[in-house]
């Protein structure tokens, strides 16, 4: 392999890296956004703003991920490869599962970034698709790339992956609980009529 | 345009059959001659303004207004006559269709005619006895060939809100009787996103009167400016009442028969509506112009009257509390203010604990004006309007029970609650 | 004449972003719930009215268009 395919295909896998760490924070902010809670010392405003500014950012890196990956031709992968699944010649199921990703996140930005001009109803089932959109691209990010399978990549992604699962957590327990919603003031007062005294 | 002015008194009864058994078709045809068809769009309107017709539904909107503002939308309009009145206080709705069915169904095929709608539905209560009636009396103009348009019955919940306007727009289209968020407004875009009228089955009588009989003849009975008859609730002290024709304008102290059947305070509006002291309400007619100043105003005809024997704090708080569970649960400052409420009147309104609830009028007051006009309907002002009312009304009784005394003789509930239970059977005649 | 700043109060569940982003127009009641001012937006606040508009995430604010 040339020396650019193996720097093309070092930045492919560090930007790939990026990604799933930047997406895992924006799934954790996401979480936190729809439970109304707050980072530390910032306004709530910051925690939307956050969250929709990393998802552009990480638009960016993705982007740079796929045309170094697939212009490092450590072996080769038709570029048709990062949209449709299993086209690919080389690792075929994982490289896949990326353009599945890749998908998928495609429809989560687009949606958002249009949302005042879609129906009102087309939103909300379209973001949902992110909790399938990110355990994709773990699956992606570990088969791809052997690098992550040990050392301190791998414990830097499981890490983050902890976090998310432990935010989704936090989701699914606040759906139980309801309590981001507004809440019903339980009638604690039943009416003296039928315990009332005459004078 | 014909008319048979001459030959129909312009007095009473208009819209209830007289001697009070309900009006079968045959009967109704040779009584009322056949459905006076314009033979176009929006030619009954003018009719319409000239013999003064507002909405029977409460908020006595001008009816010509409102027919035409529909009739100038873009797109094909649909026509719902409402008769889910909602308010557990008021029959009219429900007598009315029960004994002149074919005067709702005349006037809903007319004002579909007068805005050029191609769909109409009406809107009732769950009432299998009332669904079975309106579908034979549909039946039987079938067989006569009487409807241009088929009429199609939707049942609503037995809620309070079933019978907003946007409520019913969602019912029909399939959804919960929630009201919705305006604009737009469901004149413009209702049913299906077509231009929607919705109208009150009282009103659509009136209307298919007037398109016979004239403008003149409406206006001979009532004001200047509230002409015609009404229909009305009424509930008196000694626990008498019903529904009853009249005509606009009476005093209310004759309505109630305040002097053989005393009263503390008279509710006017049902339970949007307001308390006004017995001595007030005496000295007042039941028309606008008299209650607008007092803060009242004539609404869906129902007024009841408090026997001197009844608290009416705790009266007060049955229909706060009823108010409460009734909150569609759509907004957050309803949700959040109604229930509180409702709590702090329980409190007050409880003689033996009234007295450590110290905040309680405060807290009313100020939850009140959090709630006025911040959510989708009018669901909070209303109940707001009633709330602010009894605290006025029964301020003395407030002070008694932070004495721990209240002036009831007795448990009785007065005015008619449902129970929460989703099922409520209310009986008034 | 209508405020410009309006919110749909069934969409709205109080996240309180509004009232952070416009403190001028905008207050929170003691339930969460945005208390918006009847004054008109002054124009140097409009662009910060749009961003509020939206940052909701329930998209619950309004901005009425000027006739």
């Amino acid at each position: 392999m040339t020396p650019t395919g193996s720097v093309l295909w070092y930045a492919s896998g560090a930007t790939g890296v990026t990604c799933l760490v930047l997406f895992s924070l924006i799934a954790i902010l996401g979480i936190l956004v729809n439970r109304q809670g707050r980072l530390p010392g910032l306004p709530r405003f910051a925690v939307t703003g956050l969250h929709r500014n990393l998802s552009l950012l990480m638009v960016v890196f993705l982007g740079v991920h796929i045309v170094t990956a697939l212009a490092a031709r450590k072996a080769p992968i038709p570029w048709l490869s990062a949209i449709l699944p299993f086209v690919s010649g080389y690792q075929r199921f994982w490289v896949g599962l990326g353009a599945v990703a890749l998908d998928l996140i495609v429809a989560l930005v687009i949606t958002s970034l249009l949302r005042d001009r879609l129906a009102p109803w087309l939103w909300r089932p379209v973001h949902w698709v992110s909790y399938a959109a990110y355990p994709v691209t773990v699956g992606h990010s570990f088969g791809s790339h052997p690098d992550i399978q040990s050392g301190w990549l791998l414990a830097l992604t499981l890490a983050t992956i902890l976090a998310v699962v432990a935010a989704i957590g936090y989701r699914v327990l606040g759906a139980f609980a309801g309590t981001s919603r507004p809440q019903r003031v339980p009638e604690q007062h039943t009416l003296a009529t039928s315990t009332m005294s005459l004078p | 345009m014909t008319g048979s002015t001459g030959s129909v008194s312009a007095g009473l009864p208009r819209l209830l059959p007289a001697g009070g058994r309900p009006m079968e078709l045959t009967q109704y045809l040779q009584s009322h001659g056949p459905t006076p068809y314009r033979g176009g769009p929006r030619t009954l309107i003018d009719t319409i303004e000239s013999a003064g017709l507002t909405g029977r539904g409460g908020a006595a909107f001008p009816t010509h207004r409102k027919l035409t503002a529909v009739a100038s939308q873009q797109g094909t309009p649909i026509v719902v006559g409402n008769g889910a009145e909602g308010e557990p206080a008021s029959n009219k709705d429900k007598r009315l269709l029960w004994s002149s069915p074919h005067l709702v169904l005349d006037g809903l095929q007319l004002s579909a005619e007068a805005v050029g709608a191609r769909q109409v539905h009406l809107y009732i209560h769950r009432d299998p006895h009332l669904l079975r009636r309106l579908q034979f009396a549909l039946a039987e103009r079938a067989a006569a060939g009487l409807d241009p348009l088929t009429v199609s019955l939707v049942t609503a919940p037995a809620r309070f809100l079933a019978g907003e306007s946007s409520a019913v727009v969602n019912r029909i289209e399939g959804g919960a009787a929630l009201p919705r968020f305006t604009p737009p407004r469901i004149s413009q875009r209702g049913v299906s996103g077509a231009p929607t009228l919705v109208s009150n089955v009282e009103t659509l009588a009136h209307l298919a009167l007037i398109a016979r009989y004239g403008a003149g003849w409406f206006r001979a009975l009532g004001t200047d400016q509230e002409p015609g008859s009404m229909l009305v609730t009424l509930r008196r002290a000694d626990g008498s009442g019903g529904v009853e024709e009249i005509e606009i304008g009476p005093p209310i102290a004759e309505l109630l028969r305040l002097d053989e059947h005393p009263a503390q305070a008279v509710l006017v509006g049902g339970y949007h509506g307001a308390w006004l002291p017995a001595g007030q309400a005496r000295q007042l007619a039941l028309h606008n112009s008299d209650l607008h100043p007092a803060g009242a105003a004539v609404g869906a005809g129902i007024l009841a009257a408090l026997p001197p024997d009844r608290c009416g704090l705790v009266e007060s708080a049955m229909v706060v509390q009823y108010l409460a569970l009734e909150s569609a649960g759509q907004c957050g400052t309803c949700l959040n203010g109604l229930p509180r409420m409702a709590a702090a009147l329980s409190q007050l309104a409880d003689h033996r604990a009234a007295a450590t609830a110290r905040s309680a009028p405060d807290d009313l007051l100020r939850w009140s004006s959090l709630v006025e006009r911040r959510g989708a309907c009018h669901h909070p002002d209303g109940t707001v309007r009633f709330l602010r009312s009894a605290l006025t009304v029964f301020a003395d009784e407030i002070g008694l029970h932070h004495r721990g005394r209240c002036r009831a003789d007795t448990n009785e509930p007065f005015l008619p609650v449902p129970s929460t239970a989703p099922a409520h059977k209310h009986d008034w005649s | 004449m209508g405020q410009p700043l309006r919110v749909n109060p069934i969409l709205c569940t109080g996240h309180g972003l509004c009232a952070e982003l416009l403190p001028e127009q905008i207050a929170l009641d003691e339930w969460g719930y945005p208390l918006i001012s009847d004054e008109p937006i002054p124009p140097g606040l409009r662009k910060l009215a749009r961003r509020a508009v939206t940052d909701c995430p329930e998209r619950a604010l309004l901005l009425v268009k000027d006739p």
